[in-house]
């Protein structure tokens, strides 16, 4: 690269200073990158030691919900956003929760009409 | 007479529910200090998560409805490895390998803003590379488990519905991971060439010699790792 290209792509930068870049220090990316590994480690331990019921279930799901909070929140830049970029993604998704509700009572009264309807 | 700026000048946010108020009853754009094309990066992996969500309540409603018993993933997943009977390993290993690709990509969007050409370009590689042999792993899944006999429409483990939820969820799923590692090689491409480093516009570069499509990419990226955890946990586990 000449100086001149060096210089030209340096007052660019300047220019380009009104919209935030997300840089952050290396380190925060190890630390979250460490504890990914650690917590698929951990839910996968899950199933290696065979766990059942409740502790499995349970387990699954707090492992789940924390590796995705970091993958959003680090790796994502989600936590440093404005609010009103936050909001519009985070909350949502929640409608999908509520449509699981839905839906598991719905599969409930389905699985009791299969065992009226198709038992001997 | 002076005319009014065009641009109002951008400030910080307030703190808190004033601050989001604030940006969506402002004028001109609500998402202050964040580019059209992250802006709408982020929608579009808002409409993309309502897609998983409804293929993985399609499968929590076949799965809970059904009157035969689901077949036992840990089982119909295991691999024989060394004479042991390793339960889950391939899933396992494919978890760790779409991890540490992630972790590729979140150093190569650090590069990137540090405007380090090769290096940036190299991570984006090696992230391709680890999503490839993701995608690889998974084929080997696949061909193993209809090998075996597993169809979308029975298998000789359990209930029926085991398979059409297997193929429907993994294979939209390395159907992403597919998409980006050739989206991953592209910008990897312009990088290396330089592309981001000129003033000038061209495909997927706004020109003042900005490197955010790198950052564009490395969501898209994470996001196929995120969906990988939901149907890790799932799918897989439950």
């Amino acid at each position: 690269m000449t100086q001149t290209e060096v210089n030209q792509s340096q007052q660019s930068a300047t220019v380009q200073a009104e919209e935030d870049h997300q840089q952050h220090p290396l380190r925060i990316y190890f630390v979250c990158w460490g504890f990914l590994f650690v917590l698929s480690a951990g839910s996968y331990m899950v199933d290696y030691m065979q766990l059942q019921g409740l502790l499995r279930w349970s387990l699954i799901l707090i492992f789940m919900v924390a590796k995705a909070g970091l993958i959003v929140a680090v790796f994502m830049h989600m936590a440093w956003e404005r609010l009103a970029l936050s909001y519009v993604i985070v909350l949502p998704p929640l409608i999908i929760l509520m449509f699981m509700v839905i839906m598991m009572f719905e599969s409930d009264y389905t699985v009791l009409t299969r065992i009226e309807e198709f038992s001997p | 007479m002076q005319e009014p700026p065009l641009k109002m000048p951008q400030t910080n946010p307030a703190p808190g529910l004033q601050g989001f108020v604030d940006d969506w009853s402002s004028d001109q754009r609500a998402f202050k200090k964040v580019s059209w094309g992250k802006a709408m990066m982020w929608i579009f992996l808002l409409s993309d998560t309502f897609v998983f969500g409804c293929f993985l309540i399609a499968y929590m409603i076949s799965r809970s409805s059904t009157v035969s018993e689901w077949p036992n993933t840990s089982e119909v997943f295991a691999l024989n490895i060394g004479g042991t009977e390793l339960p889950l390993v391939l899933i396992a290993i494919m978890t760790f390998v779409l991890i540490s690709s992630s972790g590729t990509m979140a150093m190569a969007v650090n590069c990137a803003y540090s405007r380090a050409r090769k290096p940036t370009a190299l991570l984006m590689v090696a992230t391709a590379a680890l999503g490839a042999g993701f995608v690889g792993m998974q084929v080997f899944e696949w061909s193993k488990l209809i090998h075996e006999g597993v169809r979308p429409w029975g298998n000789p483990f359990g209930a029926e519905q085991f398979g059409a939820s297997f193929f429907m969820i993994t294979g939209f799923h390395g159907t992403h991971v597919s998409i980006g590692v050739i989206f991953l090689l592209i910008v990897a491409r312009k990088v290396w060439k330089g592309e981001f480093d000129r003033d000038e516009r061209s495909w997927m570069c706004s020109g003042k010699g900005d490197y955010e499509a790198v950052e564009i990419m490395g969501l898209y990226w994470h996001f196929v790792d995120l969906v990988w955890v939901f149907i890790f946990a799932f799918f897989y586990l439950w």
